[in-house]
């Protein structure tokens, strides 16, 4: 199947978590993923996507990127902000942790990703933003 | 937009939408609060029949209306959550809290 690559940039608004989710089922559709493969990509991406728009934006303004690569049959999604960061990483990535829970925050992104995906890579820098990388290898058809 | 509600003997019926992420979360939110001020909300059924997404918005949103309810002794459940959102329940622990029917129908017959 070889490799391929791909980057989207859109704006922080909570339609385009949607969005995100159909670009990268668009992406990995010619590995011809399962049913649950291609919703797993689905959540983590969502995931990743909400806590920039939520946390890293915090409900304003700013670009959020995704990237793509396929490398025979490993799917790596990278979700990028340029928003505030976050301070303490492994603090927010335990489970059921949320700096929100006035907002119905359920705490479990994080969770979410590290279960659905095969790798999970979080890079911030307070006041300079977020880099989320995951990773997925999906079976042999 | 893709959701409407109902009411029907003590339950509000809730039909998602066809994807329950943060988007449609608040909009559910905003648009429980605006019934919560006409009426007294004692039991939800969310309708998943038509829903083929879910992620953790959706968990938070079900848990915190989970947590209003059952404070005054009210029940919230889902119906007809297909396989990827049922995973979703799973991996969770929220199908330890909500109960899930087959279809709305069953809750009024006491089916699971």
């Amino acid at each position: 199947m070889g490799k391929n690559e791909m980057k989207v940039i859109f704006g922080s608004c909570s339609e385009n978590e949607s969005f995100a989710r159909m670009v990268i089922s668009a992406f990995v559709s010619r590995l011809d993923p399962t049913l649950e493969e291609l919703a797993d990509i689905k959540t983590a991406v969502s995931e990743a996507v909400t806590n920039s728009i939520i946390h890293g934006y915090g409900g304003g303004p700013g670009e959020i990127e995704m990237r793509g690569q396929i490398n025979e049959r490993e799917v790596s999604v990278e979700i990028v902000d340029f928003g505030v960061g976050i301070e303490n990483i492994e603090k927010a990535m335990e489970p059921m942790f949320t700096s929100r829970p006035d907002i119905d925050r359920s705490g479990m992104g994080f969770a979410f990703m590290e279960a659905f995906m095969d790798d999970l890579e979080v890079e911030s820098e307070p006041g300079k933003g977020t880099r989320i990388i995951m990773k997925k290898r999906l079976g042999v058809v | 937009m893709e959701m409407e509600y109902q009411m029907k003997g003590p339950y509000l019926i809730i039909r998602v939408g066809r994807e329950l992420d943060h988007h449609q979360a608040e909009y559910i939110r905003q648009m429980m609060e605006k019934i919560g001020r006409e009426r007294d909300i004692r039991n939800i059924i969310f309708d998943f029949s038509k829903t083929t997404f879910m992620d953790s918005s959706g968990v938070g949103m079900l848990i915190s209306r989970y947590r209003d309810l059952s404070m005054s002794g009210g029940t919230v459940c889902a119906a007809g959550v297909c396989p990827a959102v049922e995973k979703l329940f799973y991996v969770s622990g929220l199908h330890k809290i909500i109960r899930v029917y087959s279809e709305v129908e069953d809750v009024f017959n006491g089916q699971k």
